[in-house]
């Protein structure tokens, strides 16, 4: 389990890296490398270029700007754990880095490669789904904000353009009535989910104002199980319509069989994911 | 592809290697630096028998590549014990019966004492979590929590 | 009074056996000192990779190395050809068969070694290997053991067509490697033809790895001046290596030296002589530098050593009380592409034959075919002596069914079957005495232990709420060992064990044996033995074990045997040590032998208090004053040929709860009660059992090496191949009871596997029984999440 060789940059600065990028053919960036690094040991990608944006410091840190809880693209899942703000703001989060991978892997992961990486059994992606949340991307031609929503297209695809890094994302903040709910099927510390469920609730008055689903895992990238999300919109929360909203879930499913399951478990698997993460948020909801 | 010079500290002692850019931490520490505590199991993250620390922070060496080590200081087992003797916890593991053939055994003291500063007074749950990037196929971990308690306790005494 | 406290002061002072002693190794390991064969850098040292192939079966149309051959560093790129002319091409396994060192026209499974490459360092070597062009023709695929003798089978080995005589038996197709039988076919046919009561269950014991965190690997270094060869490498029976790599090189024995450093853990795997060890030694030989070969995780995992893969079908003839007639066990043996198995070469099926259990059985047969198909070669025993774990599983679980079937409770039945303490040592009907055991009474500790009735009420209460609850119970004997040479020889040599003694003027002593450590403690564990027998303390013994140069010839380490066997040898050296001490003692204190008696630590002259001699004065004297006509020194060999195995034993009890959601099992309980007889070190022996109750959860409850249709084996790093960690480990209760072996000098019968043997069926009853109220008989391992999910789907389980 040995890389083909390749040339190493060292980038200073963000556009310094975009530059690096424009500069050299089918260079990757490597961040925390736990992605890139196993699939390049195993030759499965044998890029000619790292561009390395761990010493970047503006992708570092974790702020408030208005009713956004910013984080760079660097930062790792443990300062995620560890962020007051964090706990304060989108304390999800901390729940989810926690059931991703393991405590060596969280101190180099990072939530910008989590969801850059374009890999479906990446749980940021489901995440930021369901958070709403905002991507900030720079490319040579300077930065874009896209919605999370829409950048998941496939498989190792984003929509990332070319040259173009992922700096920062932006989590709406908690509001009063928001409730959050991670569950996370995998089959032992440190494996990728067999079905991942993401949801975010709004309650007001004993109804689902609003709510967002994000799957992990059971397609071939992040989606929403908006179906889901209309049937239980303007709702009472009760077990019935928890069941029906998790029957569409199991229908927005598109899973890949492979060890951890065949296609029909990890879509059941989602839907009871779902149906946890959901009791969950509504419960978080009603603090 | 050219090599590149890459100096940083290991157990406190500066050190400069020329390496290839591809060259993994693990392989640099335990061939260029003489290093044969940091053990490597499985080349892809799951086991932890390559543990090190860098900076203060556990991190697996065998998907880091040396030429990111540039400017720090790195921690192997070998640099665990101190001139005042063993680390409490390496004594703990003696204690408890916390190895048997040894090869997860670096590692796993790596990451106990680091997990120890992030927290002093772990319960079992927490043990089991903040210690589960390290594989043992020998002891069934119990005797591993068990010196982990021991040396939390002995810490908090000191 | 005073003299009873010296005693025992003195006594506690030896660390011997029967104390939790520290271990002597733990100071190298905890501050990274160890010596893993890894670790070993020679000058001049290349690095050695292999080139795979990606299919399953294909015949090799070319091998072109130029490109690899072109690529600075790289010194040599072999394939079979080019070990053709030493005959190396290929090579004798330990059962019998003959196996590819590189593959020679045709590969017979996925990541079989093709060509090896050595290059300056493992980057280069990479590079290299990926530079090798091979190509392939395809050939149709055998992976159903099943579908092995059918007619239109592809044949897989081609050398062999023709030769319907095997090395155990006439094969009756080309894909057969050998039928094997034991007990009595028409006998038990005629029970089972008149039986009250018969039960049948179909079981896969699924094909595992033993993955220990070390991977197999070793470093070869030819001494061209002197014709001397060193191998370091990771092999749990150095001895054996050195003689099969002077059988298979022509360089005589005593000029072949082969030393297992620190083993990262064996559990088997490191049995075998494997591809990359020979080739290794080849390249070292030719190229006259050293040359290491380190395989990684996925070569680990592909191809050095599987284990089990038996469809199994177990048959229990009873009357309606549950009392056995007879029984009938019939095995399917998927051994891979080439028979390697690791046994006694008279045993192609191992220890199977130990199949009745700890049961009376009256009479029983068993049938074995063995046969190839396009999977790795293997069949080691993992954490267990020769497919006892296979035997306890089927014997177990049928006991289940018969219980089912009867509606008798599974702890019930087991005690109306058991053999009755009176009865031992007990023959077998399958040929084994089994020495001693108190089944009764150690299973009424555990069932009292654990409230077993408390338990079945839970479970009823649950059941009636639709929850999913099992208690699993198993009451195994293993047989380990190995083992009395009339019956058990690798490669001809029988499988003794050795130890050799020498006490120093000083009184410190030295021991070597013929085992080696991965893990046990031996260090610590065989000092203790001889502490106790010798009167010195622990801590002055120094212990090595692994140089052929040095340690005297043994057959090593695994199926439990260094207690059993190498202990024993360690305890007898000791003992004519202590003989000859006596004769040193009488001298120096002018009175006969029969005078003296033996006290801790020294001889004294009986009824005449002060008058005493202790080891230490009588090691000095045994260099400087030694009777008339004896020669000095003090120092003993011994070669222990066991006359009988060992049978430790187990009660092993588990709960589950089940996830009825999403298949998940949770371990809420294990109770594992184990007999091994006298306990030398209960620290280690506590460590040993936690540490194979969780390979043995691992392999119940997850581990499996699946391969699809193709021949690809689907799962081969620790993404997939399933090591538990920290998290999913349960909480292990240890309890036992002490029924030494009569036949073992100090009547210990070894544990290490116990956990692993025992474990594992207890795992699969107790989820079993989860379902047991809706007619569940059987379900095979692994017992995983969408498993378990689909069963319930079966069910209607909601």
């Amino acid at each position: 389990m040995i890389p083909s060789s390749f040339e190493y940059h060292r980038a200073t600065s963000v556009a310094d890296a975009v530059a690096k990028l424009a500069a050299n053919d089918e260079a990757k960036i490597i961040a925390g490398g736990h992605s890139l690094l196993p699939m390049m040991k195993l030759r499965f990608a044998e890029p000619p270029c790292l561009i390395d944006i761990n010493g970047i410091a503006e992708l570092k840190g974790i702020a408030v700007d208005g009713d956004h809880l910013v984080i760079g693209a660097m930062t790792s899942e443990n300062e995620l754990i560890a962020s007051d703000l964090v706990a304060q703001h989108c304390p999800h989060l901390i729940n989810v880095a926690k059931l991703i991978a393991d405590p060596q892997v969280r101190n180099r992961g990072s939530i910008g490669g989590d969801i850059a990486h374009g890999d479906p059994g990446n749980d940021h992606p489901a995440v930021m789904l369901s958070l709403d949340a905002q991507l900030v991307l720079h490319g040579p031609d300077g930065e874009r904000t896209v919605p999370a929503n829409g950048f998941f297209l496939g498989t190792y695809w984003t929509g990332l353009e070319e040259h173009e890094l992922l700096v920062k994302v932006k989590i709406p903040v908690r509001k009063s009535g928001m409730g959050y709910g991670y569950e996370k099927l995998k089959r032992k510390t440190g494996d990728y989910a067999v079905a991942g469920a993401s949801v975010v609730v709004e309650m007001n008055g004993g109804q689902i104002s609003d709510v967002r689903i994000g799957l992990t895992n059971v397609a071939p990238c992040a989606i929403r199980a908006e179906v889901a999300e209309d049937i239980l919109r303007g709702q009472t929360p009760s077990d019935d319509l928890t069941a029906r909203a998790a029957e569409a879930v199991r229908d927005a499913c598109d899973p890949a069989a492979d060890l951890r399951g065949d296609a029909e478990y990890k879509a059941n698997m989602a839907a009871v994911m779902f149906s946890r993460a959901i009791e969950k948020a509504i419960a978080d909801a009603r603090g | 592809m050219a090599k590149q010079a890459v100096s940083f500290k290991v157990n406190g002692k500066q050190v400069d290697v020329l390496v290839d850019p591809r060259e993994l931490l693990v392989h640099t520490l335990r061939e260029k630096l003489q290093l044969t505590g940091t053990h490597i199991g499985c080349e892809s993250t799951h086991c932890g028998v390559c543990t090190v620390d860098i900076n203060g922070e556990s991190i697996k060496s065998c998907t880091f590549l040396t030429v990111q080590a540039e400017g720090a200081e790195v921690t192997t087992v070998e640099g665990l014990a101190s001139a005042d003797g063993l680390h409490i916890v390496q004594q703990a593991f003696v204690e408890e019966h916390g190895l048997q053939c040894g090869f997860c055994t670096p590692g796993m003291l790596v990451r106990a004492a680091s997990f120890l500063k992030e927290n002093p007074n772990p319960t079992e749950e927490e043990i089991r979590w903040g210690m589960s990037g390290n594989l043992c196929r020998c002891t069934g971990y119990q005797n591993i929590i068990k010196a982990v308690q021991t040396a939390a306790r002995k810490m908090q005494e000191a | 009074m005073t003299e009873q406290m010296d005693k025992e002061t003195r006594e506690a002072a030896l660390e011997g056996m029967g104390c939790s002693r520290k271990r002597k190794e733990d100071a190298r390991f905890i501050q990274g000192k160890g010596r893993y064969t890894d670790d070993i850098q020679m000058a001049g040292m290349l690095f050695a990779d292999m080139v795979r192939s990606p299919y399953a079966h294909a015949r090799i149309k070319s091998i072109n190395k130029e490109k690899a051959l072109a690529l600075p560093g790289v010194h040599a790129v072999l394939t079979a050809d080019d070990l053709k002319p030493l005959n190396l091409h290929w090579m004798p396994t330990l059962a019998g068969d003959v196996q590819a060192v590189l593959a020679d026209e045709k590969v017979h499974f996925q990541y079989q070694e093709v060509a090896v490459v050595v290059a300056d360092d493992r980057y280069i070597a990479a590079d290299a290997v990926d530079l090798v062009e091979v190509e392939y023709e395809e050939l149709p695929v055998l992976v159903d053991a099943h579908k092995a003798m059918d007619a239109d089978a592809p044949v897989l080995r081609e050398d062999l067509v023709g030769k319907m005589q095997g090395a155990h038996s006439e094969r009756k197709h080309d894909n057969h490697i050998f039928n094997w039988q034991a007990g009595e076919k028409e006998a038990t046919d005629r029970v089972f033809d008149n039986a009250e009561v018969v039960v049948s269950q179909d079981m896969y014991y699924h094909r595992v790895h033993p993955c220990p965190l070390e991977t197999c690997g070793c470093v070869a270094s030819f001494d061209k001046v002197n014709g001397h060869l060193t191998v370091y490498l990771t092999s749990q029976a150095p001895h054996v290596v050195r003689t099969v790599v002077s059988m298979l090189s022509g360089l005589p024995e005593s000029k072949v030296r082969v030393v297992s450093p620190d083993i990262g853990g064996g559990f088997g795997n490191k049995v075998g002589i494997y591809p990359g060890y020979v080739t290794a030694i080849v390249a070292s030989i030719v190229l006259g530098v050293p040359v290491k070969w380190v395989e990684d995780r996925m070569e680990n995992i592909s191809t050095t050593a599987f284990a089990r893969d038996y469809h199994m079908t177990g048959e229990i003839a009873a009357d309606k009380d549950g009392i056995i007639k007879a029984l009938r066990v019939n095995v399917l043996a998927d051994h891979g592409a080439f028979d390697a198995c690791a046994d006694p070469s008279k045993f192609p099926a191992g220890l199977m034959h130990i199949c009745t259990g700890s049961y009376d059985v009256p009479v029983a047969h068993l049938n074995v075919d063995g046969v190839y198909t396009n999977k790795a070669p293997g069949g080691v025993a993992y954490r267990c002596s020769f497919r006892v774990t296979e035997a306890v599983y089927v014997i177990e679980r049928t006991m289940d069914v018969l219980a089912q079937k009867l509606g008798i409770d599974k702890a019930e039945i087991r005690r109306r079957n058991f053999i009755k303490s009176e009865q031992m040592p007990y023959k077998t009907c399958l040929g084994w005495e089994i020495d001693s055991g108190q089944y009764h009474m150690s299973l009424q500790k555990v069932l009292d232990a654990v409230d077993y009735d408390g338990l079945r009420r839970e479970q009823e209460e649950k059941r009636a709420k639709g929850e999913l609850m099992g208690i699993g119970l198993v009451t195994f004997t293993e047989i380990v060992g190995a083992g009395p040479s009339r019956n058990c020889d690798i490669l001809g040599i029988g499988m003794f064990d050795s130890a050799e003694i020498r006490v120093h003027p000083t009184g410190s002593a030295i021991a070597r044996m013929g085992t080696i450590t991965q893990g046990q403690g031996h260090q610590t564990t065989y000092a203790q033995i001889i502490a106790t027998e010798l009167g010195l303390p622990s801590e002055e013994i120094q212990i090595e074990e692994g140089d052929t140069d040095t340690a005297p010839y043994g057959l090593g380490t695994y199926g439990s045997r260094s207690t059993p066997v190498a202990g024993a040898a360690t305890a007898v050296a000791a003992r004519k040590i202590k003989a000859k001490a006596q004769k040193i003692a009488a001298h120096l204190l002018e009175v006969s032998e029969d005078d003296l008696e033996w006290e801790v630590d020294r001889f004294k002259v009986k009824g005449n208090p002060g008058q005493e001699k202790t080891m230490k004065e009588i090691a000095w004297a045994a260099y400087n004053n030694v009777p008339e006509g004896m020669e000095p020194g003090l120092e003993a060999v011994d070669y222990y040929d066991p006359p009988n195995f060992t049978y430790p034993y187990g009660i092993y009890l588990c709960v589950v709860d089940i996830d009825k959601a999403t298949g998940e099992t949770s371990v809420r309980r294990f109770y594992a009660l184990d007999d091994c007889g006298t306990r030398i070190n209960p620290m280690i022996i506590d460590g040993q059992i936690h540490g194979g109750l969780n390979e043995g959860f691992a392999v119940a409850m997850g581990q499996e090496l699946p391969y699809d249709e193709q021949g690809n084996l689907l799962g081969n790093t620790l993404m997939d191949y399933f090591l538990p960690t920290f998290v999913e480990t349960p909480k292990w209760e240890t309890d036992f009871t002490v029924t030494p072996s009569p036949h073992h000098p100090i009547g210990a019968k070894g544990v290490a596997e116990s956990p692993h043997v025992g474990s594992i069926p207890t795992f699969t009853s107790a989820i079993v029984d989860a379902f047991a109220h809706l007619g569940v008989t059987h379900l095979d391992m692994p017992h995983t999440a969408p498993r378990l999910w689909k069963t319930m789907q079966e069910l209607g389980v909601k």
